[in-house]
């Protein structure tokens, strides 16, 4: 049970379907996405705009429905028939932190009673028993117990997300989706927050999914990362070797446009060409007409995501034809 | 070196309106921006850069703002005492500007050529097609592919990276000296910021005008920068050539904020944080704003801001050398 994935995700399809002047179309947000997360790991997912990395998050708490494909929580499957059922009886165990720490606490609420509300709802705690938990999640994130009867508009940024995180782990989760938590934040706030997610990670034994555009954030903070291009996963490793060695060309690309905190630096050439158009993807591997790479085979056939080394999977056919 | 700087900014002091009175977001900032350099203005939220770029343009609503000190000389006219007739003539003209989001710069109910070629017709005397031709020839010079036919796009249609492009076309339409750019690539994903660096880079050489590059990324500042300026709560703590600035950071502010940035490489295990948070306007701090976050604050630091020190050649710094001695013993 100890090697048991807390999330196994299994060809999981999300089709939006969009309306435009000439009727609707279906635009393929998520195609064939597969993944586990291991307790007590950070699995990092990157990608740009349009990757389909918060679609996967918000399928995995059960924001949103999957159109095809599996996904199991704790070993109990969310999705399809008794779904519902069975995301409940787990609900309790996993959360959600966004991105935004504004939008997230309701302006007219004291910060504390917001940190309480989960607890409120759960009902398991008398009203007394409540404000020392909310105290005490207030001291876990490093929050003076005395703001707790402020209002959102009292804090900084920073600190609204450290309110964010309290609430977040009010009902002791054992997995957090953690959606661009820190892409709202300037540097110096920034480093903080992802210091003390570590530490709660630490001190908790939390799992964590990861969710960020950032690859340098995303680099601190976790054990194996997943990137995405345009609904699907294209390279997933440990994080030591997707960084050292990116295999997929797009997460090579990916890796070459960050611009380095280094005048002396310098970039290897940049990719050309944008992220397609989900409604009218490319033909083959999506990444083809950006790929410098590029091979006949690319441009007709999808590359699935298959093993490269023991820990690491790429979908690209310069590895399927090494292997 | 001895010829006067294209643009100099001198103790520019900038406040704005709230509720109760006046509150000071911009305090005796002074830049130079000399003839085809690239100034790179980075800082956090609240530091001032995007305040200090608008009112060189004087693009702040007037009923909310003043400024009650200071000069903005751009060849050797004070934009802050020219008239507003004369401001319509230089903005667009000899001083472009391009923002964040270019979304909201764009006019959505008319086409890309349409937007052109009236920054061109505005500073110009041409014909409708001319001004429609230099637009398509514009497009072709940001490279956006296919030109003539986008150009009869409306921005809807593009994507944030074209979009991007279609504002930097609009910017050099009047050949500016100067190019103001406002976070020109954070609304970006990271490969179209790659792009469209570049291609700043490439027109500033083709143009050979002269940049003021403001944003929070040290990355950013680090690839694009001739020389930097770096900004905290509304003051400018550092000013150093870029490979200077990031080899030997002086200032507090500066080396922590550089310690914090997450690495590509390198196997720190946590980040480096600044404690504490950045200051509001309305906070009244009699000393140096970094003071309260800074480890090595002496008591004097707290009672009054430092003077700029000189420490290196076209190094200058906010603090006082004691407290840079102690700097170094770090650095």
């Amino acid at each position: 049970m100890a090697d048991a994935p807390i999330v196994e995700v299994r060809g999981l399809k999300k089709t939006f379907m969009v309306s435009h002047a000439g009727g609707t179309s279906p635009l393929n947000a998520l195609d064939d996405v597969n993944f586990d997360v291991m307790p007590g790991e950070t699995l990092g997912l990157v990608g740009e705009s349009g990757s389909g990395k918060s679609t996967a998050g918000r399928i995995l708490v059960g924001l949103i429905p999957a159109t095809a494909g599996t996904v199991s929580l704790f070993g109990r499957r969310i999705t399809g028939r008794d779904g519902a059922a069975a995301l409940r009886a787990v609900r309790s165990r996993l959360q959600f932190v966004f991105q935004d720490p504004y939008a997230a606490l309701n302006p007219r609420m004291r910060v504390g009673s917001s940190v309480a509300e989960p607890l409120e709802i759960a009902g398991k705690l008398s009203r007394r028993d409540r404000s020392d938990r909310v105290a005490e999640l207030f001291e876990l994130v490093g929050l003076p117990k005395i703001s707790t009867d402020r209002y959102p508009h009292e804090f900084s940024g920073g600190q609204r997300q450290r309110i964010v995180i309290a609430r977040s782990l009010a009902l002791n989760p054992d997995f957090i989706v953690c959606d661009e938590p820190v892409s709202a934040l300037d540097v110096s706030m920034q480093a903080q927050i992802v210091n003390l997610l570590m530490d709660l990670q630490q001190r908790l034994g939390l799992t964590y999914l990861f969710i960020a555009h950032d690859l340098a954030v995303v680099r601190m903070i976790s054990t194996r990362v997943a990137v995405m291009y345009a609904g699907s996963i294209v390279e997933t490793a440990p994080k030591k070797d997707i960084y050292a060695q990116p295999q997929h060309p797009y997460t090579k690309a990916l890796l070459d446009a960050v611009p380095r905190p280094d005048p002396a630096f310098v970039r290897a050439p940049v990719i050309s060409g944008e992220v397609p158009s989900l409604l009218d993807p490319p033909k083959g591997c999506r990444f083809h007409p950006r790929c410098p790479l590029v091979m006949d085979r690319c441009r007709t056939e999808v590359p699935r995501l298959a093993a490269s080394g023991t820990e690491r999977q790429v979908a690209c056919h310069l590895f399927a034809e090494r292997n | 070196m001895a010829a006067a700087p294209l643009l100099a900014i001198r103790d520019l002091t900038v406040q704005f309106r709230v509720d109760a009175g006046w509150v000071t977001a911009v305090e005796g900032v002074s830049i130079d921006i000399g003839e085809g350099d690239c100034v790179g203005v980075v800082g956090e939220s609240g530091s001032g850069k995007s305040v200090t770029a608008l009112s060189i343009l004087r693009l702040h609503d007037r009923a909310t703002t003043r400024i009650p000190n200071g000069s903005i000389v751009f060849k050797g006219q004070d934009l802050l005492k020219s008239s507003k007739r004369s401001l319509r003539g230089i903005r667009g003209g000899e001083i472009a500007m391009i923002f964040q989001d270019p979304m909201s710069s764009l006019n959505p109910v008319l086409t890309v050529s349409e937007q052109i070629s009236e920054t061109i017709q505005q500073h110009q005397k041409m014909s409708g097609t001319a001004a429609r031709q230099r637009a398509v020839e514009l497009l072709d010079l940001v490279r956006i592919p296919d030109a003539r036919r986008r150009a009869d796009d409306y921005p809807h249609r593009l994507s944030g990276g074209m979009r991007q492009r279609v504002m930097v076309a609009m910017a050099i339409a009047c050949r500016p000296r100067l190019l103001i750019a406002d976070e020109p690539t954070t609304a970006l994903d990271v490969t179209i910021q790659a792009q469209i660096l570049e291609l700043l880079r490439e027109l500033r050489q083709e143009l050979g005008m002269s940049v003021m590059l403001i944003s929070h990324d040290l990355g950013v500042i680090a690839e694009f920068a001739q020389s930097v300026v770096v900004m905290y709560a509304g003051r400018v703590v550092e000013q150093a050539p870029v490979a200077q600035l990031f080899r030997r950071p002086v200032h507090p502010y500066t080396v922590g904020l550089m310690a914090a940035v997450p690495k590509l490489d390198g196997d720190a295990t946590r980040l480096s944080a600044i404690p504490g948070r950045i200051p509001g306007p309305q906070e009244d701090i009699p000393g140096c704003r970094f003071a309260p976050r800074c480890g090595f604050a002496l008591n004097s630091c707290l009672q009054a801001p430092p003077p700029t020190e000189l420490v290196g050649e076209l190094h200058t710094v906010r603090c006082p050398p004691q407290v840079l001695a102690l700097g170094d013993v770090n650095g």
